[in-house]
C-alpha cells in the first residue's frame, strides 16, 4: 500500500478548535470542527483522536502548523513545525483556495478582521480594536435566547420584508435595543435581519474603516455560515461575496498550507510532530506561580507534558523562557 | 526632603544621578508592575489617559516608601499633559497625601519662575554645581539611549534568544545600588561594553521598523508592552523616532544644529499637517514620512487610548501610506489592552512586511516561517 503524505493544520480559537489534514495538492482529507468549551488541551486531544479515525491508515503526517489564540499551547501539545498568527494563516488560506481574492472579511467567535490582498500577497490588514469583537459569540447567544437553532438564524433573516434598525455599537447596547424592539411587538425575522445589518455596519465602520474593499470579496470564519450576514454584506458593499467551501476552518487550512510550504522548502527537515499515539497518551497539566527573583514579579505559566516541563510563558527577563536548558538545570516539578 | 518622580523609560537614571549629586535624598519609584497600574486605575478618573494613571501609581508607591516631594515636567502644548501636574496634585490631596509638588513647565519666556523652582530644589548648591550636575545627567541620558540602541540592533541578530535582555535585566538590578552621576554613568558604560559583546548571527538581514507616536508610550516599555523587545524577538531591527536624549537636546539644550534638523523633518509633514495640534502628532506624521524616505520596511504608531493628537495623526496616516507605500500600523494601548491580541498584530505585520520584501527581492526565501 502506498504511503500518502499529509499535512496537519490546527486552529485553536476561543470558540472552536479546528483540525484539518490536507494532501500535497491541498485536497482536504479530513476536517474536524469542535467547540473549545474553555478546555483547549482536552478538546484538542479529543479532536486529534477523531482525526485519526477519519484518516486512512496509509497516511503519514509530514508537517504540522498551528494558529489561533491557542497556537503556542497547541504547538507544544502536538509538536508543531510552524506557529503562525491567525491573520497570516487566514490570508494564506484565502489566497490558496480563492486565488483571485483581493479582500477577505473574516469574522470568528471573538475577533473580526479584514485582510487586503494585492498581487497575491497580504498588503494590509486590520483587526477589531475597541469594538466589533465577539460577533460570533454574540450571534450564538442571541440564537439561544430566541430559541432558534444557530443554523436557522441566517435563513430567518432572509424572510424579513421590513428590517428593524438595531443600535449596534456594542453587544450590550445591541441586545437591549433588540429586546426593546421585541417588547414593542416587532416580528422576530425583522429583528434578526436588523441585527445582521447592524453587525455588518459595525464591522465596516470599525474594522474595515479606511481600507479599500475591492472584489473579489471572500467571507470566511464561523459567521460566514450565516446567510443573513452574507446578504447584508452584499447589500452594503454592492459586490457579490464568495464563501469558500471550507469557510469554517480556513485558519487551520492556512496553517496546514504553511506547514507544507515550510517542510518542502526546507528539504530534509523532519517534522516535530509527536505522533497521534503519543498525544493521546500523554498527560498535559499546567500550573502558575509568581517569580519573586526581582521586582518585576512576573506570573509564570508552566506546561508540563508527562513529567517534564514542556514550555513556560510569562517571564519578562528571559530567565524562564529558556526551555532548552540542559536536564540538570531544568526546573523540577514540585520545587518552589 | 525626599524627592520622587514618575517613571518614564530610563529617565530615572538621569534624575537619580542629578539629585544624588545635589545631595538630595531620592526615592526611585518601584518598577511599574500590574500593582502600580492597579493603584493608578483605581485612583484616577476613568477617561484619563494611561500615562496619568501610571504616574499616580508611581507616586503612591513612592510615598509609601517615604517620599514627600514630587517633581514632574509640565507642558504648554494643547495636550492633556499640560494639566497633569495640577490634576495629580489635587488627586493626591483628596487622598490625604500631604506632599509637595514641583512642576517644571518648559521655560518658554518666563525664566524667572523656572529658576525659582530649581533654586527651591537645589537648596544650598551653587549655580555652578547645579549646572555641572545637569550636564552630567544629560550625559547619562545620552549614553543610556546609546545602550538601548545597541540592544535594538543586537536583539534582532543575537544567536541565543534572550541574551540581550538577561544582560539588561542585570543592569537594571545593578544600577539601583549606584550613587551619583559618575557611578551611574560608569555602570551604563560597563553594560554598553557587555551588550556589544553579545554574539551575533552573521547571515541575517533584519527587517527594519520605525516606531512613531506619543512620547510616553514610546519611551516607557511597560506601557507599550515591550514592543521593542517583541519586535526584536521577531527578528526586526527597531528605530525609535523619539528618544529621551532627543527630547533633552530639543527642549533643554541650545543645540542649534539639532533643532534645525528637527525642523527639517517636521517640514516634510507640510502637505498633510503643518502645525502643532498638541502632543506629538506633527512629529508622528513627519517621522513616518522621514522613515519612508529612509527605506524602512514598515512604521508602527503607538498611542494611549483616547489621545487626541495621535487620533488626528492616525486618520492622516493612511494618506501618507498611499503616497509613500510604506505600510503603517497603529497600536492603541491602555489598561484594557490584551497582550495576546497585541502580539498577534505585531507578528502579522512583520509577516506582511516579510512577504512584501520577498516580492521585491527575487529568490529571497527566508522569513515567513519565522522559526
Amino acid at each position: 500500500m502506498d504511503i500518502k503524505k499529509a499535512f496537519l493544520g490546527i486552529d485553536v480559537g476561543s470558540v472552536s478548535i479546528n483540525v484539518v489534514a490536507i494532501d500535497q495538492e491541498n485536497n482536504v482529507l479530513g476536517k474536524i470542527y469542535v467547540r473549545t468549551e474553555g478546555k483547549p488541551i482536552q478538546i484538542l486531544k479529543k479532536a486529534m483522536g477523531d482525526m485519526v479515525s477519519m484518516l486512512p491508515a496509509n497516511v503519514e503526517i509530514m508537517g504540522v502548523g498551528t494558529t489561533g489564540s491557542g497556537r503556542e499551547l497547541a504547538a507544544v501539545v502536538v509538536g508543531a513545525d510552524v506557529v503562525k498568527n491567525e491573520i497570516t494563516a487566514h490570508g494564506i488560506a484565502a489566497l490558496t483556495f480563492v486565488p483571485d481574492a483581493r479582500t477577505v472579511l473574516e469574522i470568528g467567535g471573538q475577533d473580526s478582521k479584514i485582510i487586503i490582498l494585492r498581487d497575491g500577497v497580504v498588503s494590509d490588514f486590520a483587526m477589531n480594536t475597541v469594538c466589533a469583537a465577539g460577533t460570533g459569540s454574540f450571534l450564538d447567544r442571541q440564537a439561544a435566547r430566541l430559541n432558534i437553532p444557530i443554523e436557522k438564524f441566517g435563513e430567518l433573516a432572509l424572510k424579513s420584508k421590513s428590517p428593524v434598525r438595531i443600535a449596534g455599537r456594542c453587544a450590550v447596547f445591541a441586545e437591549s435595543d433588540m429586546i426593546h424592539k421585541q417588547q414593542m411587538g416587532c416580528r422576530c425575522e425583522d429583528i434578526i435581519r436588523g441585527l445582521c445589518e447592524a453587525l455588518v455596519r459595525n464591522y465596516l465602520n470599525n474594522v474595515g474603516k479606511g481600507k479599500e474593499i475591492l472584489p473579489r470579496v471572500v467571507f470566511q470564519g464561523g459567521v460566514a455560515a450565516n446567510v443573513g450576514i452574507k446578504k447584508a454584506f452584499e447589500e452594503a458593499l454592492g459586490y457579490e461575496i464568495t464563501v469558500p467551501e471550507h469557510y469554517d476552518v480556513m485558519g487551520a487550512l492556512g496553517a496546514a498550507v504553511l506547514a507544507k510550504e515550510y517542510v518542502t522548502t526546507k528539504r530534509g527537515c523532519n517534522t516535530k510532530f509527536r505522533g497521534f499515539e503519543e498525544i493521546l497518551k500523554k498527560e498535559f497539566t499546567s500550573r502558575t506561580f509568581e517569580c519573586t527573583e526581582c521586582t518585576n514579579f512576573c506570573e509564570i505559566v508552566e506546561l508540563i507534558a508527562g513529567e517534564a516541563v514542556a514550555a513556560r510563558w510569562g517571564g519578562r527577563c528571559g530567565k524562564w523562557a529558556r526551555i532548552n536548558q540542559p536536564a540538570q538545570e531544568r526546573f523540577v516539578v514540585g520545587q518552589n | 526632603m525626599k524627592v520622587t518622580f514618575p517613571h518614564m523609560g530610563q529617565v530615572y537614571l538621569a534624575i537619580k544621578g542629578l539629585l544624588d549629586d545635589l545631595g538630595i535624598e531620592v526615592v526611585v519609584p518601584p518598577p511599574i508592575t500590574e500593582k502600580t497600574l492597579e493603584i493608578g486605575t483605581k485612583l484616577s478618573p476613568e477617561m484619563a489617559c494611561l500615562p496619568l494613571k501610571i504616574n499616580i501609581g508611581n507616586y503612591v508607591e513612592s510615598i509609601q516608601k517615604g517620599a514627600d516631594t514630587i517633581i514632574i515636567a509640565g507642558s504648554c502644548g494643547p495636550c492633556r499633559f499640560g494639566y497633569y501636574g495640577v490634576v495629580q496634585k489635587e488627586i493626591l490631596k483628596d487622598l490625604g497625601y500631604d506632599v509637595n509638588m514641583i512642576i517644571f513647565d518648559p521655560p518658554n519666556s518666563d525664566y524667572g519662575v523656572f529658576i525659582d523652582k530649581i533654586k527651591k530644589l537645589a537648596g544650598k548648591n551653587s549655580w555652578i554645581s547645579v549646572a555641572q550636575a545637569f550636564k552630567r545627567a544629560s550625559a547619562i541620558v545620552k549614553e543610556a539611549d546609546e545602550m538601548l540602541d545597541i540592544a535594538l540592533k543586537k536583539r534582532a541578530r543575537e544567536i541565543n534568544k534572550g541574551d540581550v535582555d538577561s544582560r539588561l535585566n542585570c543592569f537594571e538590578q545593578e544600577v539601583l545600588s549606584r550613587h551619583g552621576n559618575d557611578e551611574i554613568l560608569e555602570t551604563i558604560r560597563k553594560y554598553k561594553e557587555i551588550l556589544s559583546q553579545v554574539e551575533e548571527k552573521s547571515d541575517v538581514l533584519p527587517l527594519k521598523i520605525g516606531l512613531v507616536g506619543e512620547i510616553y508610550t514610546l519611551i516607557e516599555p511597560y506601557v507599550n508592552l515591550n514592543v521593542e523587545k517583541k519586535l526584536g524577538y521577531l527578528g526586526v531591527e527597531v528605530y525609535r523616532s523619539i528618544t529621551l536624549y532627543e527630547w533633552v537636546k530639543l527642549h533643554l539644550s541650545l543645540d542649534v544644529k539639532y533643532r534645525m534638523r528637527h525642523k527639517r523633518i517636521l517640514r516634510k509633514a507640510a502637505p498633510y499637517l503643518s502645525l502643532c495640534v498638541g502632543g506629538h502628532a506633527w512629529q508622528t506624521i513627519a517621522n513616518t514620512i522621514y522613515y519612508s524616505e529612509c527605506g524602512v520596511d514598515g512604521v508602527i504608531q503607538i498611542m494611549p487610548f483616547g489621545c487626541m493628537p495621535e487620533i488626528v495623526a492616525e486618520s492622516i496616516l493612511p494618506r501618507v501610506y498611499q503616497d509613500y507605500g510604506t505600510p503603517v500600523m497603529t497600536l492603541v494601548v491602555d489598561e484594557m489592552t490584551g497582550e495576546a491580541g497585541y502580539f498577534t498584530r505585531l507578528e502579522a505585520f512583520v509577516d506582511l512586511l516579510e512577504q512584501k520584501r520577498r516580492g521585491r527581492v527575487d529568490g529571497y526565501k527566508e522569513g515567513l516561517f519565522g522559526n
